[in-house]
């Protein structure tokens, strides 16, 4: 059909060139397709863990498997201790990280001016998040286990978790803050507020759905992780629960590695229901994290 | 009664010399209109006069200016912004209901009684003859009312604060004619009791609401002068080619 427009058209040299060359709208068809078969192919991946996980774990989550202590060495009785553990760690860790990361990504957009400092700490912050998940532990490990004698206790892992996750809360908390308009701290501050009142009124009111979004996808990902925990808190098999923030708590990321690696005959609905139990927290926070943003989204005034 | 007297005002923006060697003075309640092309540093001279270019890192300024006898830059700066009021080229509505806006700069120099608010308020709305359009609806966001009234509303929060002078920055640059005509009555009934100062790229709004008008050209004032005489005899060629529109 293109063809026989083109050999219409009075013969000019330029779209005898283009004659030759191929079919434009074919060459668009065949990229459109491909791109968009590479985007689906994302949802296979993600389908597969979901359907597997779900298939070979439902059948083990009952009422005792979340509420009991492990029993029989891990093969059987419940991960009641490793959901508290986690729930504790990742408590802990927001605990330490929201403020300092809030108050941090506040610095740096509402006070720090544009010099060497701002730069080398928003290096740090990059550098912060390059970092594999094995060194934070090991940091971890030498600072709050050795060094301040915490020992391998809830508070050293919910020290190494925090350290981990701020780099996302401060730079979600940033982008949040960047994106509320600069004429806002204009008005606000042409009418005589000053840049403090300027922020509690104007920049965080509007800022708060973004900060709050960033600090639960961070939490998300401090309750998944393993390798910081692994030398800071972690216990193999503690069939108990925790009575102070310097006890050692098993953790649901752990848990699933020791069931499915160093303890042999393990039943799959165990292993499996464990798996299918991080999921779906980690899934849930995710998903508060998008009802959220919604929420504010439609309050959003501007 | 000199309000402003503004002597040999330089101001820099990193490298660019936005303002040079102004020598001014600027009488109590009248309008000073304030023309010039784009970029003739009209709008640096407006914000210089409430310290708002001070929120920019490479601002740079000497020389002084003179606010009711006391240097400016010596004066605490939330105590300037308070006296010296801003409207905005764009109606700049905080994100928050009417009443909040019109409250917010009371409410920030520390009147925390809800009753002191409200008065302010009304009586801010009714100077910026706002009040009977909104007075029944303060709790909606300032979002839903029209580009016109959002001006107003602007104007109404500048006027909460109790100013002593007013700095217009082009304020009917969006508007229709009938709200910009609404805005500048608004401004003809103000200045009976604020100095207002307006700058405007529209030389015929200029030469309706000003009492003396000044002409600024590359980052210089040109003349100032009463505005008839500005707009029947200029003494610089410049600024009888500018109002006959000649150029800018």
């Amino acid at each position: 059909m293109n063809d026989s427009n083109v050999t219409e058209c009075p013969a000019s040299p330029a779209l005898k060139l283009k004659k030759r060359s191929r079919d434009p709208v074919l060459t668009q068809r065949l990229a459109f397709a491909f791109l968009f078969v590479s985007t689906l192919l994302i949802i296979v991946p993600v389908g597969l863990i979901i359907v597997i996980i779900v298939q070979k774990g439902l059948p083990g989550i009952t009422w005792q498997f979340l509420s009991d202590i492990p029993r029989q060495g891990m093969r059987s009785g419940g991960i009641f201790p490793a959901i508290l553990g986690t729930i504790y760690l990742v408590s802990g860790a927001i605990v330490f990280a929201l403020p300092i990361g809030l108050l941090s990504a506040v610095y740096l957009s509402e006070y720090a001016r544009g010099n060497f400092l701002t730069r080398l700490i928003k290096l740090a912050i990059v550098n912060l998040a390059g970092v594999p998940s094995v060194v934070y532990g090991l940091f971890g490990l030498a600072l709050f286990v050795t060094f301040f004698k915490f020992g391998a206790s809830i508070l050293s892992g919910a020290l190494t978790l925090g350290i981990m996750i701020l780099p996302i809360i401060i730079t979600a908390s940033l982008e949040a803050l960047e994106s509320v308009p600069h004429s806002f701290r204009e008005a606000s501050r042409s009418l005589g507020a000053s840049r403090w009142q300027t922020i509690r009124y104007v920049v965080l009111p509007n800022a708060i759905s973004g900060i709050i979004t960033g600090t639960i996808l961070g939490l998300g990902r401090a309750a998944g992780e393993t390798a910081p925990i692994l030398f800071t808190v972690a216990a193999f098999y503690l069939p108990q629960l925790p009575g102070s923030i310097f006890d050692q708590v098993m953790a649901l990321p752990y848990h699933l590695y020791v069931i499915s690696t160093q303890v042999p005959n393990v039943d799959e609905k165990i292993r499996y229901g464990t798996a299918l139990v991080l999921l779906a927290m980690v899934l849930f926070m995710n998903l508060a994290a998008v009802v959220i943003r919604c929420r504010f989204r439609k309050k959003k005034k501007w | 009664m000199v309000e402003f007297l503004i002597k040999d005002l330089n101001i820099w923006f990193g490298q660019i010399h936005a303002m040079k060697n102004v020598n001014m003075e600027i009488g109590s309640k009248q309008i000073l209109s304030v023309i010039g092309p784009a970029n003739s540093g009209k709008t640096t001279f407006l914000r210089m006069l409430n310290r708002l270019n001070e929120l920019n890192d490479n601002f740079r300024m000497t020389g002084e200016v003179l606010f009711g006898g006391r240097d400016i830059v010596e004066m605490d700066p939330e105590t300037v912004r308070k006296k010296i009021g801003m409207v905005f080229a764009l109606p700049l509505p905080l994100p928050m209901s009417i009443f909040d806006n019109v409250a917010y700069g009371v409410k920030v120099s520390g009147v925390r009684n809800r009753k002191l608010q409200a008065a302010a308020v009304e009586k801010a709305l009714k100077q910026a003859y706002l009040w009977d359009e909104v007075k029944d609806r303060l709790d909606t966001s300032a979002f839903k009312l029209s580009g016109g009234q959002q001006q107003r509303l602007c104007i109404a929060r500048t006027l909460a604060v109790e100013p002593r002078v007013i700095l217009f920055d082009e304020p009917c640059s969006g508007l229709d004619p009938i709200s910009t005509a609404k805005v500048e009555e608004a401004m003809l009934v103000l200045k009976k009791d604020y100095t207002i100062i307006l700058v405007t790229n529209n030389v015929k709004q200029a030469a309706r609401v000003g009492d003396r008008t000044a002409f600024f050209l590359s980052s210089e004032l040109v003349e100032m002068d009463g505005t008839d005489k500005i707009f029947t005899a200029p003494r610089d060629k410049r600024t009888d080619d500018y109002i006959r529109g000649k150029f800018g």
